[in-house]
């Protein structure tokens, strides 16, 4: 697993307050691992912190899978 | 209880009559402050009197781009964060609808709502963050009855209570409460300049039979911001001597 899927599961697991073993990457942030719109956005700033990249909405409203924020994240930090 | 030592605020229209008695209300309490407010030398004075650490920040609230940055400015110069946010400032642009203009409207809407939205929306941040947030707005009762000649004004009131509404529900879960003082007539400058003859008609619809004061209006912030009334959101308080029961 690369360093940024460590570290958005890492993520993904205290915000959503889930178990590490159900944050696949194919996990849905909304169908699978029980987040709200809200979540999501907090998901997203949380994100924003942790990598230092700036995600637009339009790319946040693309991002549903832990996968999508994965590469996302590596295509875009700095 | 109501103590809210440890908690910081942002209040703007600071230095006006409710907004000043708004603003020693939470410092007594024990909240730090930033005060806002866009009468720069009243401003200061108003800080010296209240003493202590609180800071000043100038904005003149119908600058779209100085609104956006009074949040991050206020969460700096507070250590980061904003525990509540009380919505004071606003501003009259008294004339009858067909007489009134374009910009009396916008200027009022500008001023009392839309500054008002852009400013949760930055200090949302921050609360969701902290899972605490208690934003209070101060509305009118003109905002539930109407006045004629204030259909901007009304507008812009009747619009914080909706919103208000609207945003207690997105942020309920995050323990963030958003709720909204509706004054009466309250002894301020805005009051101060209503000819005698109507005062008197006012208080005849009054049943307290007296024009309100700002620390009527100060202690209903303070108990929303408190952490006793974390139960409470989406509302308005009228603090109005009676003359509207809605």
């Amino acid at each position: 697993m690369s360093e940024t899927a460590e570290r958005v599961k890492k993520i993904v697991v205290e915000h959503l307050g889930v178990e590490a073993d159900k944050v696949n990457e194919d996990a849905s942030f909304i169908d699978d691992l029980g987040a709200d719109s809200l979540d999501i956005v907090e998901l997203v700033m949380a994100f924003e912190e942790e990598f230092g990249v700036e995600i637009p909405d339009d790319a946040a409203e693309k991002i549903a899978t832990v996968k999508d924020a994965i590469s996302y994240i590596d295509a875009n930090k700095g | 209880m109501f103590d809210l030592t440890g908690m910081t605020a942002l209040v703007t229209g600071a230095s006006g009559g409710i907004g000043s008695a708004i603003a020693k209300a939470l410092a007594a309490q024990g909240a730090r402050l930033a005060i806002s407010g866009s009468n720069v030398d009243k401003l200061e004075a108003f800080r010296a009197e209240l003493g202590g650490d609180h800071v000043a920040l100038p904005c003149n609230l119908s600058d779209a781009a100085a609104v956006d940055a009074l949040v991050p400015q206020a969460a700096e110069a507070l250590g980061g964060k904003i525990d509540i946010l009380v919505n004071n400032a606003g501003v009259t642009r008294d004339n009858l609808a067909m007489r009134m203009k374009d910009e009396e409207w916008d200027q009022v809407i500008r001023v009392n709502l839309e500054a008002a939205f852009r400013l949760i929306r930055a200090a949302a941040k921050p609360m969701m963050k902290a899972r605490f947030g208690r934003v209070i707005s101060i509305t009118s009762v003109v905002g539930a009855t109407g006045n004629p000649g204030q259909a901007n004004y009304a507008a812009s009131k009747a619009g914080l209570v909706g919103m208000s509404k609207a945003l207690a529900q997105e942020l309920a879960s995050r323990n963030i409460t958003v709720n909204c003082v509706a004054p009466g007539f309250i002894a301020s400058a805005m009051t101060d300049v209503l000819p005698e003859a109507q005062k008197e008609g006012l208080l005849g619809k009054i049943p307290a039979g007296k024009l309100g004061e700002g620390g009527d209006v100060a202690a209903a912030v303070v108990y929303l911001a408190s952490r006793e009334a974390g139960y409470v959101t989406g509302q308005t308080l009228h603090v109005n001597g009676g003359m509207a029961m809605i």
